[in-house]
């Protein structure tokens, strides 16, 4: 009998294909495609006055070299759109200044790496040689680099946008001027949090083919959103949505960074194949993004300065939450205000904060856009309530744990109404949640209570060590909607599609799971495709962790239509009720028989033979269905209000997000001498609902918890004043390699179902890296004693602080240590 | 400014470089994959490009160019090398293995490459094929790793899905494999 895999951690269905060498990324295709490269600006900000080219058309094997004006002439004469600025993706009523790029500069560039000129050619090699002969004549102005620069406003990133401000947004509920007033205790924190990137271990890269033939394009992109980049090429290229086909291909990773399109050369690339095409030179293009391009050219994302004035009563409770931050977005705001908005909505956690407001500001820079990155915005509103936490119960000397518990909600107040907007423009409500319950697991993980006695011994062999935790809420699963397709072929193998993309989540083995848990089939016997528009032509995408809410919801969805369908024709076949009939095996069975009765059952198969009342006979198994076999005279051969076909479409659309939760703890070890950071233990208490997969959930939380280490000890992004980004390689800009993430990352599960979807689900895939920053910041100011408020910290950056701290120009924690409440709350 | 387009001959031989200068180009004659290849390409050809373009083997991944994150390692007769950072003419009359040529006569994964199926070692899959190499050098050398060699057999390369902890795993998961034990 087929052994039921939901919920269980079978491997992955894509693993052998990928580990044979056999996977298709994006430069893996098109192997005889023209290949492009651009000439980027080196200046951060300046006019582009002049652009020589006619050194490079003199190198052999060069097919093209575009610029901005021949972007303008083809929409003069061929009725695009590609020399207008790329589209605002997601308005919002707060961004009252954006701004966005050009696929080429058009006469003013504003970040290091913008596209200027294009040029194809027979391959990279050819196309940088002609690239180095470009002379592009620039008037430099000067940048502004940085949040202090973009507030001063001395000088503007775009001039009808003096004060640099892209967006302001205020959102208060109760009266926070009252309840500051009134509450016992305050405290204000200054923080700040760096850049950092996606930064997969592949680029973004884009491969189009045009056909004279049929006047259409395909288009290969290492995207998240393929549905979306095709709507955007079909309205850039004036061509209609039916023209253009677009498939995310194997994708090495995204994190984010790849959710933004159409990216300049999405437009580009497909605009050259075609112009290219028509002068009946090639029909293939290809860019490959270098590691290079990708630092200067995609986005980062992260950096924000915090201010955060807190009222609590004695007990630690907080009365008032007042949260003033300043987002660095960049050059432009392609992908709106999508993470300050994630960040003001999801600062206040799992817990009741008091009247809340929260005041934020979108800042323009000259720097490179800044879209979301995995945790997108969460990881600094993580790092802006957990510092507060730690605050408040370092200033009344209470166990922080216990400060946490105090003001959690609880729950038996679920569904809780937060009374904000989410980023969905839906309000954010959680929908469940058990957070006593997970500090309860995570402090039993930790031994929380045990670690003052390990400390003691620590410090009498001479090191110093500290712990620290990190609670977080999740809005995950944002709608619009996602769909999928499933059929039953007639050899019974199952095939489904959905719209949105994948980039190593593991979704044609989840999804597979779903799908076979609904038909009774065996899970390897379904095959899963992602981000193919050939196959699924509507979705949004893949972000925000709502991959396995959104399409795994529709695949059951699809999948039970499919079930439905495959029971009544087997009822009708076999002359039972559907109500008698299970599926299992792969066979429609009058449940309690044996399994071969005949009479009793059908495989999946034949009913999908059946399904398809045929006049033609192409094979054996078609004779079944043709016109003289089956079928009831008196009857139409499909019924009205059927479709022939075993198979189903099916959506999933929910009212809201749905919240998963989590909280992290780590110890840490500072070298007393060269405050060096040493990871000793790291813990996880994770909720993300129902589980379709545990073996994939826990690589995602893996995956999270390295990304939240980078962020925390060593990611940044180096700008100088001249707004030159000084590590924009793997050799300067600090990823953990084996060797920086924790020997092990203990993990707890707690499931409590969403309410939301058929499948209790909640996304999991940016959780592991959210509470990174807080929970380091805590462990290390726990170790040190005195405050951090600033992430990442690297050991100089420490030893800076200690001497600071030593000069009393950083105030010491601990001050009230010894207070006796501290006893009472410490279980 | 009108468009730039110049529709060049696009299979010319040679390239002139800057000052008039022609391209050498040279004949590349090795065993990949147990196989004798023999190709003519530019003298500047990564062995990178080489593999993946040339003789479009492209299990080898690209994913810095400079040698940082070991996504494009290849054993260079039996010896993990970066291929981002090796020319294609230098290694004439050499044996070059790839990830593809680690799949067993029969189709059947190498030790490795099981491993990191059973231990879920990989998410997107890109920097596998450098692990994958890697490793299987590395378990050469030392067939019976401790935890401890586990991480350093590893920590030349970059993973930015999995957190690392399923490929430590991996390594000794394939060293009980090549064993025999299960």
């Amino acid at each position: 009998m087929t052994t039921r895999s939901l919920g269980e951690p079978v491997t992955r269905s894509e693993d052998p294909r990928l580990l044979r060498g056999d996977g298709r990324y994006l430069d893996d295709l098109g192997q005889d495609a023209l290949e492009v490269a651009f000439v980027r600006t080196p200046h951060a900000h300046a006019r582009v006055v002049d652009i020589d080219v006619s050194q490079a058309l003199d190198v052999d094997g060069v097919v093209a070299v575009y610029t901005y004006d021949d972007l303008l002439e083809s929409d003069e004469q061929e009725g695009t759109h590609v020399s207008e600025p790329l589209p605002l993706l997601i308005p919002h009523p707060g961004l009252h200044s954006p701004r966005t790029p050009y696929a080429l500069a058009k006469d003013e560039v504003n970040h290091v790496g913008e596209a200027v000129v294009m040029v194809v050619a027979r391959d990279r090699y050819v196309a940088e040689d002609a690239c180095q002969r470009i002379v592009v004549q620039y008037d430099v102005l000067p940048p502004v680099v940085g949040l202090d620069a973009s507030r001063e406003a001395v000088h503007a990133v775009h001039e009808d946008v003096p004060d640099n401000v892209a967006a302001q947004v205020l959102q208060e509920v109760g009266d926070v001027e009252a309840a500051l007033a009134a509450a016992p205790h305050t405290l204000t924190l200054d923080l700040f949090v760096e850049r950092s990137a996606s930064m997969p271990m592949e680029g973004k890269g884009v491969y189009a083919t045009w056909s004279t033939d049929e006047g259409s394009v395909r288009v290969y992109t290492s995207t998240q959103a393929s549905t979306s980049v095709r709507a955007a090429v079909a309205a850039k290229l004036g061509l209609d949505l039916t023209k253009v086909e677009c498939i995310a291909p194997d994708v090495g990773g995204g994190f984010g960074v790849k959710i933004v399109h159409p990216w300049p050369e999405e437009v580009l690339v497909p605009w050259a194949a075609r112009r290219l095409a028509r002068a009946g030179v090639a029909r293939e293009v290809k860019w490959t993004e270098d590691r290079r391009e990708h630092f200067v050219s995609a986005a980062h994302e992260r950096a924000q300065q915090q201010e955060v004035t807190v009222g609590f009563d004695d007990s630690g409770r907080l009365l008032a939450f007042d949260f003033t931050f300043w987002h660095d977005n960049g050059a432009y705001t392609p992908y709106g205000i999508i993470i300050p908005i994630i960040t003001s909505t999801q600062v206040v956690g799992p817990y009741k904060p008091g009247a809340y407001r929260c005041q934020y500001y979108s800042m323009y820079t000259n720097t490179v856009i800044v879209t979301p990155y995995r945790g997108a915005g969460r990881p600094q509103a993580v790092f802006a309530m957990e510092r507060t936490m730690d605050a408040i119960a370092d200033r009344l000397g209470l166990d922080r744990t216990l400060v946490r518990e105090r003001n959690f909600i609880q729950p038996e107040e679920m569904p809780y109404d937060h009374h904000l907007i989410f980023q969905d423009g839906r309000p954010v409500i959680y929908d469940s949640g058990d957070y006593p319950a997970g500090m309860e697991k995570l402090k039993k993980l930790v031994g929380w209570d045990e670690f003052e006695s390990y400390r003691e011994q620590a410090r009498a062999e001479g090191r110093q060590v500290g712990i620290g935790l990190a609670c977080y809420v999740e809005g995950t699963g944002p709608g619009p909607y996602e769909g999928a397709h499933v059929v039953v072929e007639t050899s019974g193998k199952v095939k489904a599609a959905t719209g949105l993309t994948t980039q190593g989540q593991g979704h044609q083995t989840a999804f597979a799971q779903v799908v076979a848990d609904q038909l009774g089939v065996d899970m390897r016997d379904v095959e899963v495709v992602t981000g193919d528009t050939r196959r699924f032509r509507y979705a949004v995408g893949t972000f925000a962790s709502r991959a396995a809410v959104m399409s795994g919801s529709a695949m059951h969805v699809a999948a039970g239509k499919v079930r439905a369908k495959a029971l009544k024709i087997a009822a009708e076949a076999l002359e039972v009720s559907e109500d008698d009939l299970e599926l299992v095996d792969g066979v429609a069975r009058v449940k309690g028989t044996a399994p071969g009765s005949p009479g009793t059952s059908l495989s999946l198969g034949t009913i999908a033979v059946l399904s398809n009342p045929l006049r033609y006979a192409f094979d054996e198994a078609s004779k079944a269905a043709t016109q003289f076999a089956v079928g009831d005279i008196s009857k139409p051969p499909v019924a009205e209000g059927e479709e022939p076909g075993l198979e189903a479409t099916g959506y999933y659309s929910p009212e809201q997000s749905t919240f998963a939760s989590g909280m992290h703890a780590c110890v840490v070890e500072t070298d007393p001498l060269t405050a060096e950071i040493r990871i000793l233990r790291y813990c996880v208490v994770h909720d993300c609902g129902t589980v379709i997969n545990p073996r994939i959930v826990e690589g995602q939380v893996h995956g999270g918890v390295a990304q939240g280490v980078g962020g925390a000890l060593y990611e940044r992004m180096e700008y100088d004043e001249h707004g030159q980004l000084l590590n924009a390689s793997f050799m300067d800009f600090l990823m953990p390699y084996a060797t920086e993430v924790p020997r092990e990352i203990e993990i707890d599960h707690l499931q409590t179902p969403s309410p939301l979807n058929p499948l209790g689900i909640k996304g999991a895939g940016e959780a592991g890296v959210i509470p990174g920053m807080a929970v380091f910041a805590s462990a290390i100011e726990d170790a040190e004693g005195f405050r951090i408020d600033r992430m990442p910290i690297s050991p100089s950056e420490l030893f800076a602080l200690r001497a600071a701290h030593e000069h009393g120009d950083v105030p010491s924690t601990r001050q009230n240590e010894k207070k006796p409440q501290q006893k009472e709350s410490a279980r | 400014m009108s468009q730039h387009a110049i529709f060049s001959d696009t299979s010319a031989a040679a390239e002139p470089l800057d000052d008039g200068a022609v391209e050498q180009r040279v004949t590349v004659r090795l065993r990949v994959n147990g196989l004798t290849r023999e190709v003519e390409v530019p003298a500047r050809r990564l062995l990178s490009d080489f593999l993946r373009h040339d003789l479009r083997l492209t299990g080898t991944h690209v994913g810095c160019e400079h040698g940082v994150c070991g996504a494009c390692t290849v054993l260079l007769d039996g010896t993990p090398v970066r291929s981002c950072l090796t020319l294609a003419a230098s290694v004439d009359g050499h044996e070059v293995t790839t990830v593809e040529g680690l799949v067993a006569q029969d189709g059947s994964l190498h030790p490795v490459q099981q491993a990191f199926r059973d231990c879920h070692g990989l998410q997107c899959g890109f920097c596998t094929p450098g692990f994958v190499t890697t490793i299987a050098a590395y378990l050469e050398e030392n067939p019976d790793p401790s935890e401890e060699d586990a991480l350093e057999a590893v920590s030349g390369n970059l993973c930015r899905c999995t957190g690392y902890q399923n490929i430590k795993k991996a390594v000794l998961r394939a060293a009980e494999l090549t064993k025999g034990e299960k």
